[in-house]
């Protein structure tokens, strides 16, 4: 029946139409489907970034629509690079970036291989670790501000209750000494769950019968950690670190709730400059260039570790 | 049959008539564009007159102050139309002639017979004209705003307080009229225990995203000396900006922010400052006076408990205070500019200030605030009035706003973070914003 009437429809079908259809090869009918994603790909991300480049050779300002605009070679990138604040900022978020994945990466496997265990609830366990995870940034950032309140805050109160310190001199956002641990607090909290779970993908990839031939050997858990546990999951866990590299390197959300980048500049990281001279001081051409910059560090690293980790791969 | 069809026509016009009808009155609908605040709130009362006289509809696209700047300016710099009539920032006033956003308003007074001289003078100079003192007008002084401060009336009549008071300080505890006293009097109350409760001597402005942090210490600085240029050479700023009075009033602000603010007030701005104020805990509370007629109206720290003073004099007896408030401009992009400019016209007109001012707007019209009954109208109206024959106003130029985030980095770097000394950051800030010149080719 089915057929039958497919074949009506394709006798229906006019001789030109028909001759076209019967012309597209797989490829080209592969091409037809993807050309609509490949074109909004174009035009919401190439594009863009292709007139970035363009603007960040220039003296552009969004907010001066009559102005000419001019071509000023390289000077911005000069001008960015000899920017005693920029570096400043990319410090601080280098110093994110390295406590967070190092807090992320420890507490991240750890809970992996506890939830590994397969103890009894770990199902329950699981899902309530992966809940702050599952949390708008927004929602997260401002409950962490009033949890850090020095007057009203259940976190300075705990910090109190353990230390004995007054609560009202528990200051984190205000502390330029804390602010920055305030936020790394916060980012652990919230994305060691994924950390996990990837790491947990890791380990349960590990086949069984190595653990097995280990035991035949009469190795210790030790012994069976250090040489086939942690080494078979490393790919995952450098695929983690990388996944929340390049995120921590873009953070922005968490800190412009938390802190804004204060007190001072102590918080302000390379993305909350970026944002600052590109929306509020509105130097487009500057602030093309300065994520031009960000981009090549970014691009550049994540393909050098891209193939650390595709040699620990191969091992 | 034919009266069906009579009957069918007759719905089908109607319906078209009547859409057509709706059509055109959204057409006249005007968008006031505007920060979401208490005095928004009045103005949509307000303009209810407007539209009953006029018969054209008003909309309304009010934002928190936190995104006011972002998303005005970005509708203003894409040409977009979203606003018919724009309340901008005093700041933005410069950008947003130079840049061609607001309509120059000089033929429209003229015509109308809407005189400048009829408003305050400070609001005229700091809401309208662009270059600033010249007969150049984008606007019309829409909501007069200043720094002012409010205190606990009642802790500060407290017998046994004012004793304790006298004895320390040597002198009776009442509003303060200099810094020096302000400071002693934050200091008084800094921890001190009132009704079972912890309380706090000021809250200040130290917020460090948009604006807030400037606003406080500019309302300080100026009293102090500080002078954005040399009055002879505009633009020069060494030894203006980073004048030895300017640092002494920046050590000051620092001073009272270590001393005398609650704990972790490192971000506070303009609604942190009147929570800590209306939750009891704080002595006295820097604010703009928009704030005030919410305060005075407040169940638990309103009515009698409150009172209001007008920014302290510095060392040398100078009195200055840091201007806020906007003027309503008509959107050049605006399709809609001649039904915006009748709703200006309607604005100015001095009933509509007067209703303006008594629901909770501060008009800037000078037969308002110097009609005999206005200092008696409010128990804030005469703090208002000295305040706003004090006022100085932050740069208005086009790029304000790289100025703005220059001195708000200086500012919280020394006063919140403590890094550096005043006279580093006054320094810096002469650095910053002579680049910020240049780039424009000013210098």
């Amino acid at each position: 029946m089915l057929n039958r009437t497919a074949d009506s429809v394709a006798r229906a079908t006019p001789e030109p139409l028909a001759r076209k259809v019967r012309g597209i090869s797989d490829k080209g009918l592969a091409w037809l489907f993807i050309s609509p994603t490949i074109l909004l790909l174009l035009a919401i991300n190439i594009f863009p970034l292709f007139w970035a480049i363009y603007l960040s050779f220039t003296n552009y300002r969004a907010n001066r629509p009559n102005e000419v605009v001019k071509n000023v070679g390289l000077a911005n990138y000069k001008r960015i690079l000899g920017d005693q604040d920029i570096w400043i900022a990319m410090q601080t978020t280098a110093h994110f970036v390295f406590w967070t994945i190092l807090l992320q990466t420890l507490i991240g496997f750890t809970l992996a291989w506890l939830i590994d265990r397969k103890f009894r609830g770990h199902a329950f366990w699981t899902t309530i670790i992966l809940v702050p995870m599952m949390l708008s940034p927004a929602v997260v950032g401002n409950f962490w501000r009033f949890l850090y309140e020095p007057q009203i805050g259940l976190f300075a109160y705990a910090i109190s209750f353990v230390s004995g310190i007054p609560p009202t001199d528990i200051q984190m956002l205000s502390n330029v000494s804390l602010a920055p641990w305030s936020i790394i607090i916060v980012d652990t909290w919230m994305w060691t769950p994924y950390v996990m779970l990837i790491c947990l993908a890791g380990l349960r990839s590990i086949p069984e019968y190595i653990y097995e031939a280990a035991e035949v050997d009469r190795a210790s858990n030790w012994r069976q950690f250090w040489s086939i546990t942690l080494p078979m999951a490393l790919p995952f866990i450098m695929l983690a670190v990388l996944f929340r590299g390049i995120e921590n390197f873009k953070m922005f959300d968490m800190v412009n709730l938390l802190t804004g980048g204060g007190p001072g500049s102590t918080t302000e990281v390379a993305s909350i400059t970026l944002k600052r001279q590109a929306f509020e001081s509105w130097r487009t051409g500057y602030s093309s260039a300065f994520a031009i910059i960000l981009f090549v560090a970014v691009f550049g690293l994540a393909n050098i570790y891209v193939k650390a980790l595709n040699k620990v791969k191969q091992r | 049959m034919k009266s069906t069809l009579k009957l069918t026509l007759g719905l089908a016009s109607a319906m078209l008539a009547s859409t057509a009808a709706s059509n055109v009155a959204h057409a006249e609908d005007l968008t006031l564009c505007w920060a979401a605040w208490d005095p928004a709130n009045a103005l949509v009362e307000l303009s209810k007159d407007f539209t009953k006289e006029s018969g054209i509809g008003m909309k309304f696209e009010f934002v928190p102050w936190t995104n006011y700047a972002d998303r005005f300016l970005n509708e203003l710099n894409s040409k977009g139309k979203l606003c018919d009539l724009i309340i901008g920032d005093s700041q933005w006033i410069g950008g947003a002639a130079e840049n061609g956003h607001y309509v120059k308003l000089n033929d429209f007074f003229d015509k109308e017979k809407i005189s400048m001289d009829d408003f305050v003078p400070a609001t005229v100079v700091g809401y309208s004209q662009w270059p600033k003192n010249t007969p150049n007008y984008w606007a019309l002084p829409a909501m007069g705003d200043v720094v002012g401060w409010t205190y606990r009336k009642d802790w500060f009549s407290k017998p046994e307080l004012q004793k304790e008071f006298k004895e320390k300080y040597g002198w009776d505890l009442a509003a303060p009229t200099t810094f020096d006293q302000l400071k002693q009097i934050a200091e008084f109350f800094q921890k001190r225990e009132i009704d079972g409760k912890t309380v706090y001597g000021a809250s200040i402005y130290t917020e460090r995203g948009s604006e807030g942090i400037t606003m406080g210490a500019m309302d300080v600085l100026y009293s102090f000396g500080f002078k954005y240029d040399n009055p002879d050479k505009p633009y020069e700023m060494e030894g203006f900006v980073n004048s030895d009075k300017s640092v002494k009033g920046l050590e000051f602000y620092k001073a009272l922010y270590d001393c005398c603010t609650p704990p972790g007030a490192s971000n506070s701005y303009m609604g942190e400052g009147v929570d800590a104020f209306k939750s009891g805990q704080v002595a006295m509370h820097m604010n703009f006076a928009f704030t005030w007629p919410g305060l005075q109206k407040d169940e638990n720290v309103g009515g009698d408990k409150i009172g209001y003073f007008v920014n302290p004099k510095g060392p040398d007896g100078d009195q200055f205070a840091q201007l806020g408030g906007q003027g309503i401009s008509v959107v050049s992009y605006s399709d809609k500019q001649e039904a915006a400019l009748k709703y200006i016209k309607w604005f100015a007109n001095k009933d509509v200030q007067a209703k303006w001012w008594s629901l909770g707007g501060f008009s800037c019209l000078n037969a308002v605030v110097k009609d005999p009954g206005f200092p008696s109208s409010q128990p804030y109206a005469q703090t208002f009035l000295d305040s706003m024959a004090i006022v100085k106003d932050f740069w208005a130029e086009p790029s304000y706003a790289s100025l703005l985030q220059a001195s708000q980095k200086r500012f919280h770097d020394y006063v919140v973070a403590g890094q550096g000394s005043a006279k580093d950051a006054l320094d810096g800030l002469v650095k910053d914003w002579t680049s910020v010149f240049q780039d424009d080719g000013k210098m």
